[in-house]
């Protein structure tokens, strides 16, 4: 059972997808195919020309990549109880914007989401969700670190894992016990990783730049130190499945490649903005180059899209975090932390993954793809074998264009990379067979 | 927005040549006979944190010239009821500010002003980044004594890391050429402040900072901003405190300053801060003519 919503399926509706290429990871494809979508199922997948009959509504994918519909497993929706930054309507209408088919949503909302009515709130069809929203719940009650939630019944409610995230889980009997329940639940305990004793009033990374600026820094080592505990305790604990959000340090990587090579089920994600941005692109104390995990040294980035590349990273998550302007536009110490990421997320990947690190396509569709499924089970999604739930992406890896901060679909504007001029372009995101968007 | 010209945000990314015209203008400041270069012109002191110099002098030298000033400090202001910093701004342009000084406990406030309020920014002070008056006036003060910069050495003795006017100083001083010594305890005096700019180096040792030293700068501990950072104060005196037995390790001309406030017994001793080396309070004084020159850059008034 899961939290997603399909809202958007209309009865009955076939799509034949024509003349595309179709990278499908999980499935070993990445060649051109021709791809029938019927009652919100992959129907039929073959070489050009091959399919017989007919299709209501045709998709003509000629020069384009069609893949499994990406999984963004790091957003925060803000709702309930934060929609001046953004709604679950604005917020899934940014994803389709940036080829995301399912979003997971973060509990770290007012009041957390840690309770069973809370997340089936979320699930209600006047939410307004354009694609499949998966719910995150707290791991803690109300997040305070102090007292496990009633995972169980979280887990039968359709919540895909579970977080504090925004605040680490520091206590190391809490996070012990919760690696363990989530173990005999097959529930994965995603970690923000911070020593939040060691980055008090600290706003950007630790390094030559936050001490010519004046600003208090945050240490690798405040990262490195949680996952290293976590995977420690992950390595331990039969069953343990530790997912550490957004991780930003070399140092972190370590552990978690050390945890992987001893076989623990640890996965991690990265975000769009660790790959590309450095501690040293901050100008003028912009807010909009503030958020948590901080960007990193240029050393850290190089070790992340080393792990890119050679397969260890499990995906790429944007860490979407919308907040209002007034939040923002003030003192950086004391402004928000987070940055917006759907809608640029592809065109990043593809301009600084492909075409600068030469990743090949087939590897950033899996970050995108299977990576995710992979990390929380989303059954039936991440590939488009036959049967698979029909959420498709269609991207053009060639196409430049300009992001436009102010057409943004998200209800906020905070990001460092409007004016960006990118490459890779989402052309069609369909969920349950139905094109949700198209550009 | 670019921030107005006349702004003065900090002394990083200011050129030598314009510290040199700054330094030169306020020598041709003074006081007690003002030419009334801002007649009529309002100075608004936006001061978020506490001061005594750097308040007193801006506030005196905008009068001598001419200028009305208002002083807004968070309590018994709007910023008490929760105003932001750019609503603020906005209202004190809104009264009619032609200047804006500010200090603020926060680094960058006052680029962020600057980057929405039509009117020229001066910081007064920015957290732990930069506090740029002071460098100009201690630029100033060693000018007085020293003649020039070239071939100078200047050891700056105590808490780095927290400190605005070791930043704003270590960026002017290195434009000169001159050689920068950074001295403290590793938790005061972290590694990395050597990339702050060229011809900056750090020890743990005084001797070392003082050998061949004509400036020595003493910095305050900032009890206030150690925000949980523990310093053994026994062990800081017992190593980096200014007596005169050390001071005598230093050039026999070498003078002494302090941004102030100081603390007696502390980074220094009564006899250092009353002695014949000691600029302390010339430092002070030349904070008059130094924001003179400051306020008039800002009204476009270089001649």
């Amino acid at each position: 059972m899961s939290a997603e919503r399909n809202r958007s399926i209309s009865p009955a509706a076939s799509l034949l997808i024509k003349g595309g290429h179709l990278i499908d990871p999980a499935a070993r494809i990445d060649a051109s195919m021709d791809m029938l979508l019927k009652d919100g199922r992959v129907a039929e997948v073959a070489p050009p020309h091959k399919i017989k009959g007919g299709a209501e509504e045709k998709f003509d994918a000629r020069g384009l990549i069609v893949t499994p519909g990406f999984i963004d497993l790091h957003v925060h929706l803000r709702e309930p109880g934060q929609a001046h930054k953004e709604t679950i309507a604005t917020g899934t209408a940014a994803a389709a914007a940036g080829g995301f088919t399912s979003v997971c949503t973060m509990p770290n909302t007012v009041p957390v989401v840690d309770s069973v009515d809370w997340i089936e709130w979320l699930r209600q069809p006047e939410r307004g969700a354009v694609v499949n929203v998966f719910a995150l719940a707290g791991a803690t009650q109300s997040s305070k670190g102090t007292a496990l939630t009633d995972f169980r019944a979280l887990h039968s409610a359709g919540a895909i894992a579970v977080t504090d995230d925004g605040k680490p889980i520091l206590d190391d009997r809490i996070m012990r016990e919760a690696l363990v329940l989530g173990g005999e639940l097959n529930f994965p305990v995603v970690q923000h990783a911070e020593d939040t004793r060691m980055t008090e009033n600290c706003s950007m990374h630790a390094g030559a730049r936050s001490f010519r600026l004046g600003l208090r820094g945050m240490t690798a080592a405040a990262e490195a130190l949680i996952v290293e505990r976590d995977v420690q305790l992950a390595m331990h604990i039969p069953n343990a499945r530790l997912h550490v959000a957004h991780l930003s340090t070399a140092d972190a990587l370590k552990s978690v490649r050390r945890g992987k090579r001893a076989k623990a089920r640890v996965t991690f994600e990265v975000t769009p903005h660790h790959f590309t941005l450095t501690d040293e692109d901050m100008r003028d104390y912009d807010s909009n180059y503030k958020m948590n995990p901080p960007l990193r040294s240029a050393s850290d980035v190089e070790a992340i899209l080393v792990a890119l590349a050679d397969g260890t990273v499990d995906a790429i998550a944007t860490d979407h975090a919308p907040h209002a302007a007034h939040e923002k536009e003030m003192e950086f110490e004391r402004a928000a932390f987070g940055i917006t990421g759907l809608e640029t997320a592809l065109g990043l990947a593809i301009t600084r993954l492909h075409r600068e690190k030469h990743i090949p396509l087939a590897r950033i569709v899996e970050l995108f793809t299977a990576g995710p499924a992979r990390c929380f089970d989303l059954r039936g999604r991440g590939s488009l074998v036959r049967g698979s739930i029909a959420d498709v992406t269609v991207f053009d890896p060639k196409k430049k264009w300009t992001f436009d901060a102010a057409k943004s679909r998200s209800k906020s504007r905070n990001t460092p990379f409007d004016g960006w001029q990118l490459t890779g372009k989402v052309a069609a995101t369909i969920v349950g067979g139905k094109i949700v968007y198209s550009g | 927005m670019n921030p107005a010209r006349g702004s003065l945000l900090g002394i990083e990314h200011l050129e030598a040549a314009e510290v040199l015209r700054l330094l030169k203008l306020a020598r041709r400041m003074n006081p007690d006979k003002p030419r009334p270069l801002l007649k009529g012109r309002r100075v608004l002191l936006l001061f978020y944190e506490s001061s005594t110099r750097t308040r007193s002098s801006f506030e005196i030298a905008a009068k001598s010239m001419g200028a009305h000033t208002i002083l807004i400090q968070p309590i018994g202001s709007s910023i008490e009821k929760g105003e932001s910093l750019l609503d603020t701004g906005y209202t004190v342009r809104a009264v009619g500010a032609d200047i804006i000084v500010i200090r603020h406990p926060n680094a960058g406030a006052p680029y962020v002003m600057a980057q929405h309020i039509d009117v020229p920014v001066i910081n007064a002070g920015d957290g732990l980044h930069e506090h740029p008056s002071q460098a100009l006036l201690d630029a100033y003060t060693i000018l007085r004594n020293k003649k020039t910069f070239k071939g100078l050495q200047v050891a700056i003795v105590g808490d780095i890391f927290h400190s605005r006017v070791a930043r704003s100083a270590c960026h002017l001083l290195s434009k000169f050429g001159v050689k920068i010594i950074l001295c403290g305890p590793q938790e005061l005096v972290p590694d990395i402040a050597t990339t702050l700019a060229p011809g900056v180096r750090v020890t743990r040792h005084i001797e070392d900072a003082l050998r061949g030293t004509d400036v020595v700068m003493l910095l305050r501990v900032q009890k206030e901003r150690l925000s949980g950072m523990k310093i053994d104060l026994p062990e800081y005196i017992a190593r980096y405190q200014m007596n005169p037995v050390r001071l005598k390790m230093a050039k026999k001309d070498a003078i002494v300053m302090h941004p102030g406030p100081i603390i007696r017994g502390l980074e220094l001793t009564s006899e250092v801060a009353d002695g014949a080396q000691a600029r302390i309070l010339e430092e002070v004084r030349n904070g008059v003519p130094m924001r003179m020159a400051i306020l008039a850059r800002a009204m476009g008034k270089m001649r």
